[in-house]
This record gives structure tokens, sequence and C-alpha cells, in this order.
């Protein structure tokens, strides 16, 4: 379990973390969501205590980190896939997190076995890929086999077959009962693992919510209703606490009823139907919609302006 | 799902834990997994040896040349003793500053996150490796270069008095430098500006005290950290140096002061 309190974090004028307040639970994948420069890699440093936050606490598994007796047993983190010497190979650098914790040397080729780096365990990682580095980083967090995963980014430079081990592997480790955190930027590749939503945006915090409650608020958005017969319908659907809008010629969009509900009215009357669907804005909308007022280097309305122009 | 993850946790307390032996070992580990570190070590020994064994043989008392200050054995074989302290120097700034240059410091304190026992580790690693490496260097130096030294050459026996103190003190020396490499390396984090401080202060201070007025020059140079290391490794005291025990405490007095830096940065400051 990882437990953010209030947390605030300055470096001089500029506050990267405000107050932010976030549990991420065992059994779950807690996605870290927001645009670059929102304060997901700070917090995740306060969290492992290689930042000191100005105010609040971070608990792992209800103490400060570096309170455990083996901190590689209570989480393991992937912070940056350069946080490795590049003239150390991979079961070196493996080997000195291990040592620290009289891990066996088993242990480290278990790891590198599950990431898939027994190929080039022997090699120097100053010449791995990105994505190599990647499943380096990931090997290293699963090290002490710990209770708590916790990765910045983790499917950064992976190619497709990387991106769905990460996915599948997260989501094991979620079901074997650990607390499972990852940040991005990216809500489509989130939303396919993550059950909880922790958005933030300038270090504070935007939503905390699920997937689930995300879509259900999202999806707002009425349904699409394509008939033969849209002057029919749209008499027999009115009623209180209904809208029905004509929206093309055959087309109309219905508020205030389900999609059973209509395709029940159509069928009671024999009215042909050729498309009847939930209108959905976007996951990747409704998360640009919450940290738009949060982006960091968003363009300025000039600079759009004068691509629109240069486009024309 | 295919995927097998780790092992199902262990019910109960794990027998791994987070000690400072552990911390020890890694970072034994980490210092002989480096190519950077043989590279160091294997040059510092042998530049101590080769410029010992060169000046022991081409010394003439009086004369030109390498070692024609120096009419002992012991200073003598160690007349490569400032190269070396260069070179295990810049090999304990690298052990530290290299974490940080590379980033692997993150990984390093997320896995110790009390911080000060990787330090302590350090220190003692590149000491302790430094101050074995260099005594074999300086016994070798010793043992090949005193039958070459001209005839009239003081303390060309092991056994002469003195002869043993002055060579083990220079192992002794160099590991305190290794150690201050490491306290350097960690308090400005960085390679490039730990061996430049390190070359300042072993090389151009000395240099530059001599350009002061003698009155200053003669309270500056017997605490500066390379006289004290002439101090430990003479066979007689040079003027305006402490003997052996004086300078071995001025040695340490830096070292100590140096730590206590580098540990009061590591406490505080964000990694």
């Amino acid at each position: 379990m990882i437990e953010v309190r209030e947390v605030v974090k300055r470096y001089g004028a500029k506050t990267a973390v405000d107050r932010l307040s976030f549990t991420a639970r065992p059994g779950q994948v807690t996605g870290f969501l927001g645009p670059n420069g929102a304060g997901k890699s700070t917090t995740m440093r306060l969290i492992v205590g290689l930042d000191r936050p100005t105010a609040g606490v971070a608990l792992v598994n209800g103490r400060p980190y570096a309170e455990h007796a083996a901190p590689l047993r209570e989480i393991g983190v992937l912070l940056e896939a350069k946080a490795v010497h590049p003239g150390r190979t991979a079961v070196s650098h493996l080997l000195g997190l291990a040592r620290t914790h009289g891990l066996p040397r088993r242990r480290v080729d278990e790891v590198i076995d599950l990431a898939g780096l027994t190929a080039v365990a022997g090699k120097r990682v100053g010449g791995f890929s990105l994505g190599m580095g990647q499943r380096l980083g990931i090997a290293a967090a699963l090290l002490g086999d710990p209770a708590v995963i916790m990765l910045d980014e983790p499917v950064n430079g992976l190619d497709p077959e990387g991106v769905l081990w990460v996915r599948n592997l997260l989501a094991g480790l979620a079901a074997e009962g650990r607390t499972v955190m990852l940040s991005s930027h990216l809500m489509s590749e989130v939303s396919l693992i993550a059950d909880h939503l922790v958005i933030v945006g300038r270090g504070r915090l935007l939503a905390d919510t699920t997937v689930v409650d995300l879509i259900a608020q999202a999806a707002g958005g009425g349904v699409k209703v394509a008939t033969t017969h849209p002057g029919m319908m749209r008499e027999l659907l009115s009623g209180p606490g209904v809208t029905v809008t004509w929206t093309a010629a055959e087309e109309l969009l219905v508020d205030g009823l389900t999609s059973k509900q209509i395709g029940m009215v159509a069928a009671r009357h024999g009215i042909p139907l050729y498309e009847l669907s939930q209108r959905q804005v976007s996951l990747e909308q409704a998360f640009m919609d919450l940290t738009r007022e949060a982006v960091e280097y968003a363009a300025t309305t000039d600079t759009a302006r004068i691509l629109q122009e240069t486009s024309r | 799902m295919s995927v097998t993850t780790a092992p199902a946790r262990t019910a109960g307390p794990s027998a791994y834990r987070l000690t400072p032996r552990g911390v020890l070992v890694s970072e034994w580990t980490k210092f002989w997994s480096l190519r950077s570190t043989w590279i160091t070590l294997t040059v510092s020994v042998f530049l101590l040896i080769l410029i010992g064994v060169v000046a022991s043989a081409s010394s003439s008392p009086g004369g030109e040349g390498p070692g024609s200050n120096t009419s002992d054995g012991p200073g003598l074989a160690l007349s490569g003793s400032t190269f070396a302290a260069l070179a295990v120097g810049i090999l304990g700034v690298l052990l530290a500053a290299g974490e940080y240059t590379t980033g692997m410091i993150r990984s390093t304190l997320a896995a110790v996150p009390a911080r000060l026992p990787v330090l302590w580790s350090k220190a003692l690693i590149a000491g302790g490796i430094a101050a074995v490496t260099m005594t074999v260097g300086a016994l070798v130096s010793f043992l090949i270069g005193s039958p070459l030294a001209p005839e009239s050459t003081a303390g060309t026996g092991l056994d002469d008095d003195g002869v043993l103190r002055a060579l083990l003190n220079a192992g002794l020396y160099l590991g305190l430098v290794a150690v201050l490499g490491v306290a350097l390396g960690m308090i400005v984090r960085s390679s490039a500006g730990g061996i430049a401080i390190l070359v300042g202060t072993l090389l151009i201070v000395p240099t530059l005290t001599s350009l002061l007025p003698a009155s200053w020059s003669d309270a500056i140079t017997p605490i500066l950290p390379s006289r004290a290391g002439d101090g430990m490794t003479a066979l007689h005291t040079p003027d305006g140096v402490h003997g052996p025990w004086g300078s071995f405490l001025v040695i340490t007095a830096w070292v100590v002061a140096a730590l206590a830096g580098a540990a009061w940065r590591l406490r505080k400051t964000d990694a």
C-alpha cells in the first residue's frame, strides 16, 4: 500500500507537488496520470525517499520507506530507465542491488529470465536499447519480490510485444495481491490495465477515480438512433425528462433513455432500427478535459493561430 | 494468462534484509564489476613501481635527473607516489561521483534508503583496496629498485631503520587519499569537478604556496594533504613538514572533515 498524505514539494519558487493525497491499494493497479510536468516523477521519488517532501508524508506499507528493515521487499521501483551505470553488465547491476539485502544470485537469474534478458545478461548496459533498459529496470523492481511495485512510464520505448508483456505482468502482480502503481501521460495506455486512476496536473490532484466511473461520467453523450422512420420514433420516445434531437435525415440523438429502452419501444412498434449506440466521450477526451487547465507546456492560442494560418 | 511472475511471496518475515554488511558486499561487487576500476588500479600500481624503479636506477646523488634530490632507498622507490596519489584519488572520485553522473545513485539509494552505509562502504572499500595494492606496489618498487640504486644510497635494505615504516606508510597514505577522493566525489557529485578539486589540492595548491610570503607558506605547508604524505613516507622528515605521526594526523583530519561534509550532503540533499 502506498499512502500519500498532503505532500508538498517545492524547488525554490516552483511548486512541483501541491498538497497531493491519494492511496494505492493492494490487489489493484493504480494508474498515475497527468500531462508532462504534472509532478508524477517527483511524487514517485518522494515515495521512495530520494527527495524529501517540503511538507506532508508518503508512507509505504504504513511506514516512511527508509524505516523498513528490508526496503527492497517492500517496494520495487522503476524510476528512470537510466538509473544504471552503463559500464556494468545486467547481471552485475542486479547483483550489486541484490547483495545489499543478502538476496542470492539465483534470484538475480530469476528476474533476468522473467524480464527476457537472458541473452544479454552478460552484456554491458551501455549498449542496451531503450526497451532493454526498461526491461532491466523492471527486473530490478522485481528483485526483492516486493509487496508494492511502482513504475514510472514503464512502457516507454518498449515494442508492442514488450508493452503487452508489461500489461500482463502488472495485471498478474496485482492479482497476486500486490499493490501496483504505474505512471503515464497516456490515458489510452493506462485505461487498458488500471482499475484505479489518480489524475494530477501541476502537482495537484485533479481526480481520484476508477476507470469504470470515469467512463460512466464521460458517457453522458446520449444514444444515437438511426432508423428509417425518425419522425415516428421521435414521437414515440418523447416524454418527460427525455430530449430527442434530429441530427441527420435518418438519425436521432436521444438523451434520458437507455439504448435498451429505445430498442424495446422500436420493437413494440415494428420500427426498423439500423443503428442503436451509446455515444461515448472517449476516455482520452475525458482525460484531456480534466487536465486542460493544468497542461504545463500547452501551445498558446497565438502559436495555434499561427499554425492554422500557415496551414491554410 | 501465461505470466509466471516472481514466486509467490513467502509467508512471514523474510530472511533477507538490509544490513551494513550487505551494503559493504554490494559495494565490493560494484567496485570490481567496472572496467574503469581495474584500469585505474593497474595504472596506479604500474606507475608507482615503474617511476620508483627508474628513479632508483638512474639516481646519481648530487647529479641531474629524477631522484637526484632524494638519496635514500624508500624516497627513490616512492618517487611515483604523487602520480599514484592522483590515480587512487581519481579512483575514489569516480567511484562516488560516477553514481551521480550515470543516475545509478537512484537505484543505489532506493535499495539503501538510510544512505550513509553507502558512503561508509565506498570509503572503506576504496581506502582498503588502495591501501593494500599501493603497499604491495611500494614494496615491489623498493625491492626491485634499491639493488639498482648507487652504493652511496642510504636505506636500501628492508630491515634498515625506518624503511619498512616509510613503505607501509606510503600504502596507508594512498589509501587515505582514495577515501578523500570518495568524499570529494560525494560532495560535488560530478566526476570532472571532483577530479579538478583533487588535482588542485594535491598538485596545484602545494606549488602555489611557494609563491606566498615565507611566514604564510611555513604555516600552510605542513597542513597540506600532499605534504603530509611526504611527512608520512620520508625516511628522514624533510624541513617544514610534521613527522610521520603528525603528518598522519593531518591527512586523517582532512579525510574526516571531507567525509563529514560528504555525509551531511548525502543525508540532507535530494538524490
